[in-house]
Parts: C-alpha cells; sequence; structure tokens
C-alpha cells in the first residue's frame, strides 16, 4: 500500500448501479505510466461504464479515484480532461464542419490580444502531429473530409493539447478498416513511450496481446483478475471473460419442430460493411448470430431488412430472388425485423398500443391490415401483454410490455422469416421467458429465425446453429450447444487471424 | 455507388461561400443582359441605388439571423423588432436633433433586452425557439396594435440624411450594414465566442463535453440578432421620417431566414456565415429589381423567388459529404490518405458483382 511511487492512475472499489441495478462493483484498477492496459470483458461486463465513471460522465456511486496517488473527484467530463485525464469514446466529440485545429482546442481555445490566436492553434496541432509522426493531417481542414481513423487520431492529438496523462480509448479499432489499424498501434506505442498511462478497451485479443503489458478483466460488473500480457494465454484469458454456469433457463423445442425447407438464402452478400455472408436459413430453423460489437451482426439485420443493403451477392427467399431495396420490400418479401433499439427505431412511443400494432399493416400493407388488426387482440394475450387496454399509450409500459407490442406487430404480418435484434435487451425476466417461448413456436410453425445477441447464453440456448462473426465476416459455424468459448475464441479472432478462412 | 462520393483525394471544390457568390456574379450578369435586351441598365445608378437601399434593410436583420442559425435556434420577432425600434427612435427624438443619441441609445436598450430575453426563453426555459420567438414576435405586436394607430414620433432632418444620403451610388445606409457584416464575420472568426457559436450549432453535446456554456453563445446571438434588428428599424424610422407600425406586416421574419439560407448557412446549425448572407440579401435585390424591370406579375415574382431559395437549399445539400459512408469497413477502405503503411486491406471485392 505505502509503494514510494504510486501509479498514475489507482480507481478503488468503485461501484455503479443504475435504476437499482448493480453495473459495478468494487473494481480496483491501477495503470502505471508508460503501460498500455487493456480493459477486456464480454458485453455488458461494465467495461464502458468503468470508462465513462473515469472520465467523468457518470459520478461513481462507491470508491474513489486517485491520480499520482491524489484523491480526485470528477464531476464534469471537463474536470476531468484538466486533471489529466482524456478519453477518446466510440463516438467522436468532434464538430464535422470545423477545421482540425479548431476542434483540437475546442472549449479553450487561446486568445491573443482579444482575438483567438488561429495561427497559434494550427501551429500547435501541426507540431503535436509532428510529434506522433503523422502526416497526411493538415489543422486547416474539416474534421468531414477526414477518415475515421484520421479524425480518431484528432481526438488522441486534442488528448495531448490538453496536457493528457492519461488516454483511456474505447474499442478504438471497432470503427478501423484493417490497414488503418496498424496506424492505431504505432500511434499507442508513442503515446507509451512518452511515458503515458494508456486504458486501452476491446475485446479483440489479437490487439491485447500485440499491444498490451497488463490486462483487467471485468465479467458481470466484477473484476475478475488483473494479469500481465506475458503472462497468460488467449484461452486462459477468454476463460476468465466467459466461465460461468449456463442456466437452464431456454425452453426446448416444441415438439415436431423440424427444419424445412431453405426459406432465406444469402450468397456471398456483402457492402460497405459486411463481406461475402453466405447463410442459408431453414423454416422452423433458429440460426444464431453472435459476435462482438460492431462485428456486423446489427449489419446484417439492417441488410437484409434493405437498410443499408447488401450491394454484392444475392439474397434469396423461398427460392426466388429477391430485391430487398427497402424496408418497405422487406416487409413484402416476408421478412420482420425486431430491432435492437425499440424506442427510437421500434415504436411509435407516444402513441397507443393498437396504434403501434397496426404500425406495418397499414403501412406497408392496406389490402391486409383488416384482417392483421383483427389477430392483433389475440397476439396481445398470448404474449400476456399487460397494459390497461389498447388505447393506452406505449411509452407508459415497461420495457418487457413494449418488446410485446413491437413483436405482435410483427407477428400480425405473418412473416416467413423473422430477424431478431436483441429481442430481451433492457427487459424483464418474465417478458425473456415469453419471448423465449414465442421463438420456439415460431420456429414450430415454420418460421425461419435469425436470432442476434449479445448474450451469448441466449444465443447457444436457443439456436440450433450459431455462425459467429468477426470483422463483418462470417468466421465460423458452431452447431447448438456450443461452448462459450468456443463463440468467443472466434469472436475475439483469437483462433486464428482469419484472414485464410474468409 | 455510394463509396465513390467518398473517394479520396477529393479534388478541390468550391466552398459554399464561393458558390453563393459565383451565383451573385451570375444573376447580375445575365439580369444585366436581360435587361439589357429590354433598353435598360441594370448596373445604372437609379437601379444600383435601388438595390443597395433594398438589401440594407434585410441585410441588417440577416445578419443577425445568421448568428441566430449558426447556434440552431431562429428569431421570428425581427420584423415586430423592427417595427418597435422606429417607434421607439421616432418618439425618444420626437423632433429634436439633440435627442439622436438618445434615440439610438433607447432603440438598442430596447432591442438588446428584447434579444435577452428570446436568448433566456430559449435556453433557460428550453422552449423551442421557433415558439418562443413567435410569441415575443406577437407580443410586442399587440402593444404597437393597441398602442399605436398608425405612424408615430417625428424623426429630426439630421437623422434623415442617414437615409438618403449617398456618396456615388453607394447608400449611406448600404455602407453601414457591409460595415455591420464585416464586424460580425470578425466577431465569429476572432471571438472565442464565435467560435462557440459554431460548436453549439454544430453538435451540442459535443460543445458541453468540450467545457463550453452551452447557453452562453445562444443568449449572445439572440441580443445580437435583436440589435441587429433594431438597427433595421432605425433605418426604416430615417427613411419614413417616423416611427412605422406596419413595418412588421412586410414579411422580414421569414425573408431574413431564406436570405441566410440561400447564403449557404444550414437551417440547422453549425456551418455557414455572414459573408455568405450578404450575397444571399444582394441576390434576392438583385432579383426584385430585374423582376420590377421586366414587369414581372408580383405573383409569379414570388414564385420565382419560392423556386430559387428551394432550388439553392437542394444543391446545397446534395453537396454534402455522406457522413456515415465514411465509416464503411470494406469498399471505402480503399484510397484514404491516412499515411497508413499497413497492409493493403484484405482484397474487398468493392465492385464485382455490386448489381442489386
Amino acid at each position: 500500500m505505502n509503494a514510494p511511487d504510486p501509479p498514475l492512475l489507482r480507481m478503488s472499489g468503485i461501484g455503479k448501479s443504475f435504476f437499482g441495478v448493480n453495473v459495478l462493483e468494487g473494481i480496483d484498477l491501477d495503470v502505471r505510466s508508460g503501460e498500455v492496459h487493456a480493459l477486456v470483458g464480454e458485453n455488458g461486463a461494465g467495461k464502458s461504464t468503468l470508462m465513462k465513471i473515469l472520465a467523468g460522465v457518470h459520478p461513481a456511486d462507491t470508491g474513489h479515484i486517485e491520480l499520482s496517488g491524489e484523491r480526485v473527484e470528477f464531476s464534469h467530463p471537463v474536470r476531468a480532461q484538466q486533471a489529466g485525464v482524456s478519453t477518446v469514446f466510440q463516438e467522436f466529440n468532434l464538430l464535422p464542419e470545423r477545421t482540425v485545429a479548431e476542434n483540437v482546442y475546442l472549449g479553450r481555445e487561446p486568445v491573443r490580444r482579444g482575438r483567438v490566436n488561429a495561427r497559434g492553434m494550427a501551429d500547435d496541432t501541426a507540431g503535436l502531429l509532428d510529434e506522433l509522426g503523422i502526416t497526411g493531417i493538415s489543422p486547416h481542414a474539416a474534421v468531414r473530409t477526414l477518415s475515421v481513423a484520421q479524425q480518431q487520431i484528432v481526438e488522441v492529438v486534442k488528448a495531448l493539447s490538453s496536457d493528457a496523462r492519461i488516454i483511456s480509448m474505447d474499442e478504438p479499432t471497432a470503427a478501423l478498416a484493417d490497414h488503418e489499424v496498424e496506424l492505431l498501434y504505432r500511434l499507442v506505442r508513442r503515446l507509451r513511450d512518452r511515458g503515458m498511462a494508456v486504458l486501452y478497451v476491446s475485446h479483440r485479443l489479437k490487439e491485447i496481446f500485440d499491444l498490451c503489458d497488463r490486462a483487467t478483466v471485468l465479467k458481470d460488473g466484477r473484476r475478475v483478475d488483473t494479469v500481465p500480457i506475458s503472462a497468460t494465454t488467449p484461452t486462459e484469458l477468454i476463460r476468465m471473460m466467459v466461465g460461468r454456469p449456463i442456466s437452464t433457463f431456454f425452453p426446448d423445442p416444441i415438439e415436431g419442430t423440424r427444419p424445412g425447407p431453405v426459406r432465406l438464402e444469402v450468397a456471398q452478400g456483402g457492402n460497405d460493411r459486411l463481406d461475402g455472408i453466405d447463410m442459408q436459413v431453414r423454416g422452423g430453423e433458429i440460426v444464431g448470430l453472435a459476435g462482438l460489437q460492431g462485428s456486423g451482426r446489427t449489419e446484417i439485420a439492417h441488410a437484409l431488412f434493405g437498410i443499408a443493403r447488401f450491394t454484392r451477392g444475392e439474397v434469396r427467399v423461398d427460392g426466388r430472388r429477391v430485391a430487398l431495396r427497402s424496408p418497405t420490400r422487406a416487409v413484402r418479401e416476408g421478412i420482420a425485423l425486431v430491432t435492437e433499439d425499440r424506442k427510437t427505431q421500434g415504436l411509435a412511443l407516444s402513441q397507443s398500443v393498437l396504434a403501434n400494432g397496426r404500425l406495418v399493416l397499414d403501412s406497408v400493407l392496406p389490402f391486409r391490415a383488416r384482417s392483421g388488426a383483427r389477430r392483433l387482440p389475440g397476439f396481445f394475450t398470448s404474449l400476456e401483454l399487460v397494459a390497461r387496454d389498447t388505447a393506452q399509450e406505449v411509452r407508459f409500459l415497461s420495457g418487457g410490455n413494449q418488446q410485446k407490442v413491437v413483436l405482435a406487430k410483427w407477428l400480425a404480418t405473418e412473416p416467413k422469416i423473422i430477424v431478431l435484434d436483441e429481442p430481451t435487451r433492457g427487459i424483464d425476466v418474465g417478458a425473456k421467458r415469453a419471448v423465449y417461448t414465442l421463438i420456439r413456436e415460431l420456429a414450430a410453425a415454420g418460421v425461419a429465425i435469425v436470432l442476434i445477441s449479445s448474450e451469448l447464453q441466449e444465443v447457444i440456448g436457443l439456436a440450433d446453429r450459431v455462425l459467429v462473426l468477426h470483422d463483418g465476416r462470417i468466421f465460423g459455424e458452431l452447431p447448438a450447444g456450443a461452448s462459450e468459448e468456443a463463440v468467443m475464441s472466434l469472436a475475439t479472432g483469437s483462433h486464428n487471424n482469419g484472414r485464410e478462412v474468409a | 455507388m455510394r463509396s465513390l462520393a467518398t473517394a479520396r483525394p477529393r479534388p478541390f471544390r468550391l466552398g459554399t461561400t464561393g458558390l453563393v457568390y459565383l451565383a451573385l456574379v451570375s444573376i447580375v450578369l445575365v439580369g444585366t443582359a436581360v435587361a439589357a435586351a429590354r433598353g435598360h441598365n441594370l448596373l445604372g445608378t437609379a437601379n444600383l441605388v435601388d438595390m443597395l437601399t433594398r438589401s440594407s434593410l434585410l441585410g441588417f436583420v440577416a445578419i443577425g439571423q445568421t448568428l441566430v442559425i449558426l447556434c440552431r435556434s431562429l428569431d421570428l420577432s425581427v420584423g415586430y423588432v423592427m417595427a418597435l425600434s422606429s417607434v421607439v427612435a421616432a418618439t425618444t427624438m420626437a423632433g429634436d436633433p439633440a435627442r439622436i443619441g438618445l434615440g439610438i441609445a433607447a432603440v438598442i436598450a430596447v432591442s438588446a433586452l428584447i434579444g435577452l430575453v428570446n436568448g433566456l426563453v430559449v435556453t433557460r426555459l428550453r422552449v423551442n425557439a421557433f415558439i418562443a420567438t413567435l410569441g415575443m414576435g406577437l407580443i410586442i405586436k399587440g402593444y404597437l396594435d393597441t398602442r399605436y394607430k398608425g405612424p408615430a414620433g417625428d424623426i429630426p432632418e439630421a437623422f434623415q440624411l442617414f437615409g438618403y444620403t449617398r456618396i456615388a451610388f453607394l447608400p449611406l445606409s448600404a455602407a453601414a450594414m457591409v460595415a455591420a457584416a464585416v464586424l460580425a464575420i470578425l466577431f465569429l472568426r476572432m471571438t472565442r465566442t464565435g467560435y462557440h457559436m459554431y460548436a453549439v450549432g454544430g453538435d451540442a453535446e459535443v460543445a458541453r463535453m468540450s467545457g463550453i456554456h452551452v447557453e452562453r453563445p445562444v443568449i449572445t446571438a439572440h441580443v445580437l440578432c435583436s440589435v441587429a434588428a433594431g438597427a433595421a428599424g432605425l433605418l426604416v424610422a430615417a427613411r419614413f421620417g417616423t416611427g412605422s407600425t406596419l413595418v412588421y406586416a412586410s414579411g422580414y421574419d421569414l425573408e431574413s431566414i431564406a436570405a441566410v439560407v440561400l447564403g449557404g448557412t444550414y437551417l440547422l446549425g453549425g456551418r455557414g456565415g455572414v459573408a455568405g448572407t450578404v450575397a444571399g440579401v444582394l441576390i434576392l435585390a438583385v432579383l426584385d429589381t430585374v423582376f420590377n424591370i421586366l414587369a414581372v406579375d408580383p405573383f409569379f415574382k414570388d414564385v420565382l423567388r419560392g423556386v430559387i431559395v428551394i432550388a439553392a437549399v437542394a444543391i446545397y445539400a446534395r453537396r454534402q459529404v455522406d457522413r456515415t459512408a465514411s465509416r464503411s469497413r470494406f469498399a471505402g477502405s480503399r484510397g484514404g490518405p491516412s499515411g497508413g503503411t499497413g497492409d493493403p486491406p484484405h482484397p474487398a471485392p468493392a465492385e464485382q458483382g455490386g448489381r442489386t
């Protein structure tokens, strides 16, 4: 405890809960200067929340933060920056219409003789870019003209210009193209060589083993361990990240469910986020899509639903080639999408339960609307929707009941193929159970189901096959009942680097 | 294909402001030719004075409106502030040359106060700017309509000169408007508040996370906008020689927004500038004069103006870079000037079979 040289950053006993749910509990973390420290864990393990606490976005409920042994309190992101802690979030804090220099000095514009010293700003920005060995970014370029990798560099330069000693980066490679990752590596190494502490949040094991010195593993909001990278292996790290008992929570397939003919077929599908997607889903089959955030799971859902369509390859529904140019077309082809974010994409919150249930029918299938709407009350009942009546506005319903409205909306269109993107996110156990049962019932009725979930257990517990995505490509296929470790090792790209596989 | 739009390095492109001035020059050239065909000289002294006089009034209002729109706000009360200011000026001066200074001070005070209230209601009470300033306009209108039945007060001769004096073809009022424009440009380019207006309008959350007090630039913009409208009111008073309550019916509120947007400022804030707005104002004035020379039906004139404003905004919108496309992982990865030396990306079959 009384080490002569306290670490640059020490977080002790950090706890946080949202709406009574413990997201973090008793997290200890210390990062030394000149160290790249990985923070790893599954989706929902609490990495992002811990980062946000460090960045001053959320206050911690318990515990405290020390910088070089001094206790600090970050009430606002700017306080953290002033103390030398900068965070590069996945969503950049940049103004696309302003120049690089203006963004770097945003909110801290140097003033000389009453006017903003624009030249000084540009010169200092150019100097910092030089120091980092970056060429090809002009301080005068508008940020919107830069690539994502370059924008990330601008964020780092912004941090350096505010004399940051600690930089934390949230999934920095999530949005980068392959050749840009190397650029980021060099950048991070330069930061380390300058004696800074880098907190590197990622779940791509390859990067962690390439770049980091130590790793702290989080699981379900608790710290599992902190290990030197040189003393561990990818397999060991994955075991720490997962490794919990699978609950017998998932209903078994309904008697008589058997795979029918192929209903959905994608051959060599690709667009600017996906590549070489080959998949087949039979009627009555549940195919799980697993992968880390940004690996292309949601992108596949969007491509199938005509939102960001496949620009290469072809899609067949019941053996017939279809052009999924828009969601309207997708609905007409019998495809349904339960979106990841029900509040902004799935529901008209200030409209009634009934109006939401009829939404797709009325707008896309007017000739079937009347008969479809007649069946809505039946769906509401079988899903055990709890609402005062069908005239109640959906924003007053609980998350689980809102999700049931979304499901009923799609059931009413009698889909042949249903894509479920995070169908149980943020809903209670009872509602989850109802969703699982519904998925089984749909399968028994011969619907082809694509299930996307960050919760590995859910995919493993329900799907007949699991396709694992990594970097926009299908990296492997696992049979029903595969282990979480097997899925994670494919998803994190540690199995092999996969370039040969694709 | 979408990815082509993001191909880099991009060729040199004219900025939006440059585009607006190019449009202005083209319109002047075409207008001159058309007028010449009818035996008129568009660039003759009489027409020039007419165009510049028209511009000066709208110019003041539009400069202020630009600041407000840059902050992602809006001011619909400007026309009413103009009317009120002309009345305040005329009644305060009351024909006495010695009270000119007092009158100007009174106008600035009243209009600044109105702007402050607008700004506070928009930021602190979080009332949508559209509603807040529309409400403020209605309050002023109610006051003017009940209190004054027709022109009020008297502007001394000395101040009326402000409305009529000109040097060669340049009216003093137009020169004042250009001076105000230059001041506004310097304000935006050289002060932190100016920088922060772009930041708040561009993305209030980013501004907040960067330590900017996001309310201040918005309030400042509203105050400056109202003061600019007050200046326009002074000009109205100087021209008419009296306080004119009915100016508010002349549609300066919407026309100023049209001029701002025509000048290339993004209606949702964060991009644009005063230089473009001045060009937008001049374009509208030139069009007006040309239509007058051609004796275009007034109804048709409005139709044409509407078409031009919409077409201009459509052109700017098309020039907007698709931001999401730049986040692409596969097709967009070629040609990035990032200086990265890593392996060339996986042979992404960007174009093959790119049919739908």
